[in-house]
C-alpha cells in the first residue's frame, strides 16, 4: 500500500486504455452491423418490421446505458446465465450503439432526395439494386461525419463498463488509486488519456463535416 | 411519324382513370391513347392533373379506378410487373435526377448492366452511342455537378434511352432550365421524335408542343377538356383552352 506512481502503474493504466479501445471497437463493429440491420428495418416496406425496429430503438434510447450493463451482467447471472464482464459489456454496448447508429443511418438514408429513388425505380432497378448502387453510396457520404462524431460518445461510454468489473481505463484507474490514494493525479491521467483518444476523432469529424458542406452541392436537387 | 402496321394496339392507353389525393380529386375520368410513334403533349394549368396523369403511366402513382395499359402491361392492376413495365417505359424528370456519385458513363451503364445483364464493354459502347445522340460524347467521364443544367438533362435523356424504351415520358423537362438552355434539350427531343420514338410529354413550352406534337391533350380540373391535333392551339374550341393559350406560355 502507498508508495508513488511508477512505471508499473502506468503500464497497468496503459493496458486498461488498450481494453477501452478494444471494447470501443467491439461496440462499434457489433453495433455497426446490428445498427445497419436496424436502419434497413426502420425503412422496410413491411409495417411489422418497421414497428418492431422502432420499438427496439425507443426501448434502448429510453434506458440508461448503466441499467443495460447491469441487466446484461447481474440480471443474466440472476437467471442462471453466467457471462464474463467482457461478454456482458460487449453485448450491452452493441445493443446500445445499434439503436443509436440505426437511427442516425436511417436519417441519412432518408435524406437522400426522393427523386433519386424515383429515378432508380424508373430505370427498372430492383429494390436491392436501388439501395446498393444508388442510395447507400450517397447515404454513406452523409453518414460519415455524424458516425465518427458518435464514436467519441462510444469511447467515453465504455467507462461505464467498469461497474461490471471489466478492467478498462476507468477501472484500472480505480484499482491503481486504491493502492496509491492519489485520486487527483490518477484521474487527471485518466481524463487526459480519454481526451487523447477522443479529440483526434472529434477533429476528424469536424473536418469531414466541413468537406461534406462543400460536397453537398453534389446532391441532386430535391 | 412512322406508323407501325404490325400492331394496332396503342402503346399507352388510359380509360376513365380516377385518382384522388385525400379529398382532392386530381384525375376525374381521364382517357387518352398514344399510338406507336406518336408524340402526345399534355398541357394545362398547374394543378390540372397533367403531371399526375403522366406519373400514373409509369406507376409512380397508383390509380383509384379506371384502366391503364402500357405496352401490354395492366398498370392499374396491383400485380403489375413493375420492373418489366419500367424496362418498356423511359421517364425523364424536371430535376434531371442524375446520380451525383456516378460519372455520366456510370449513370448510363448502371441499369443496362444491372437490369439487362449487359457486359461492361457492351454497356460502354451503348453509353457512347446514346451520348452521341444527345451531343455529349465528350462528357463521358464527367460528374453531373460539372455539367450545366441543359447538359444534365440531355445526359438524363441519354440514360433513359440506353434502356431502349418503347415509350418515353417527359415530365416538364425544361421547366428547371434557364431559357437559353431549354433550346438544346428541346432539339434533342425533336430529334427523338423524328427518329420515331413514341413520347408523352408534359410541357409548358407551347411553341414547342405545337411544332412537335401529333396530338395535344388539354387538361382542366382533372379532366381531358379538349384534345386534337396541334392546330387546336391556334384555333381552340373551349373557352378554357382559349384563355390558356391566350395568356401565352404559362409557367407553373
Amino acid at each position: 500500500m502507498g508508495g508513488h506512481l511508477n512505471i508499473n502503474h502506468l503500464m497497468f493504466l496503459g493496458q486498461g486504455a488498450l481494453w477501452t479501445i478494444g471494447l470501443s471497437m467491439i461496440a462499434l463493429i457489433g453495433g455497426g452491423i446490428v445498427g445497419f440491420v436496424i436502419a434497413l428495418a426502420r425503412i422496410s416496406p413491411l409495417k411489422s418490421v418497421r414497428i418492431a425496429s422502432a420499438v427496439y430503438v425507443q426501448l434502448v434510447q429510453g434506458t440508461p446505458l448503466l441499467v443495460i450493463l447491469f441487466l446484461g451482467y447481474f440480471g443474466l447471472a440472476a437467471i442462471g446465465l453466467k457471462v464474463s464482464p467482457l461478454a456482458a459489456a460487449g453485448a450491452s454496448l452493441t445493443l446500445y450503439v445499434a439503436a443509436y447508429l440505426g437511427e442516425i443511418w436511417r436519417g441519412c438514408i432518408e435524406s437522400v432526395p426522393k427523386p433519386q429513388w424515383e429515378a432508380a425505380e424508373g430505370l427498372a432497378l430492383s429494390r436491392t439494386q436501388r439501395m446498393m448502387k444508388v442510395i447507400l453510396p450517397q447515404a454513406i457520404r452523409i453518414a460519415t461525419p455524424p458516425t465518427v462524431g458518435f464514436m467519441v460518445q462510444i469511447i467515453k461510454n465504455t467507462s461505464l463498463a467498469s461497474v461490471v468489473g471489466f478492467v478498462e481505463l476507468m477501472r484500472s484507474g480505480q484499482i491503481v488509486n486504491n493502492s496509491l490514494f492519489e485520486p487527483f493525479a490518477i484521474y487527471a491521467i485518466i481524463a487526459a488519456t480519454y481526451f487523447a483518444m477522443c479529440y483526434p476523432l472529434s477533429l476528424f469529424s469536424q473536418r469531414l463535416e466541413r468537406r461534406m458542406g462543400y460536397g453537398r452541392s453534389n446532391l441532386a436537387p430535391a | 411519324m412512322q406508323q407501325n402496321a404490325l400492331s394496332s394496339e396503342p402503346i399507352v392507353s388510359l380509360r376513365d382513370v380516377q385518382k384522388s389525393f385525400g379529398p382532392l380529386r386530381v384525375l376525374d375520368g381521364v382517357s387518352f391513347a398514344v399510338e406507336r410513334g406518336e408524340v402526345l403533349a399534355l398541357i394545362g394549368r398547374s394543378g390540372s392533373g397533367k403531371s399526375t396523369a403522366l406519373r400514373c403511366i409509369d406507376r409512380f402513382e397508383k390509380v383509384d379506378g379506371g384502366e391503364i395499359v402500357v405496352c401490354g402491361h395492366r398498370v392499374d392492376r396491383p400485380d403489375v410487373d413493375l420492373r418489366a413495365l419500367r424496362q418498356d417505359v423511359g421517364i425523364v424528370f424536371q430535376s434531371y435526377n442524375l446520380f451525383p456519385h456516378l460519372t455520366i458513363e456510370q449513370n448510363i451503364t448502371l441499369a443496362p448492366c444491372a437490369v439487362k445483364g449487359l457486359t461492361a464493354s457492351q454497356a460502354k459502347d451503348l453509353a457512347r452511342k446514346v451520348l452521341a445522340q444527345v451531343g455529349l460524347e465528350e462528357k463521358l467521364h464527367a460528374y453531373p455537378e460539372q455539367l450545366s443544367g441543359g447538359q444534365q438533362q440531355r445526359a438524363a435523356i441519354a440514360r433513359s434511352l440506353a434502356m431502349q424504351p418503347k415509350v418515353m415520358l417527359f415530365d416538364e423537362v425544361t421547366s428547371a432550365l434557364d431559357p437559353e438552355l431549354t433550346g438544346e434539350v428541346l432539339k434533342v427531343i425533336e430529334q427523338l421524335a423524328a427518329d420515331g420514338m413514341t413520347m408523352v410529354m408534359v410541357t409548358h413550352e407551347m411553341g414547342f408542343a405545337k411544332g412537335i406534337a401529333d396530338r395535344i391533350v388539354f387538361m382542366h380540373r382533372g379532366k381531358v377538356h379538349e384534345t386534337g391535333p396541334a392546330s387546336i392551339l391556334t384555333s381552340p374550341v373551349t373557352p378554357e383552352l382559349m384563355q390558356f393559350v391566350g395568356t401565352g406560355n404559362l409557367k407553373s
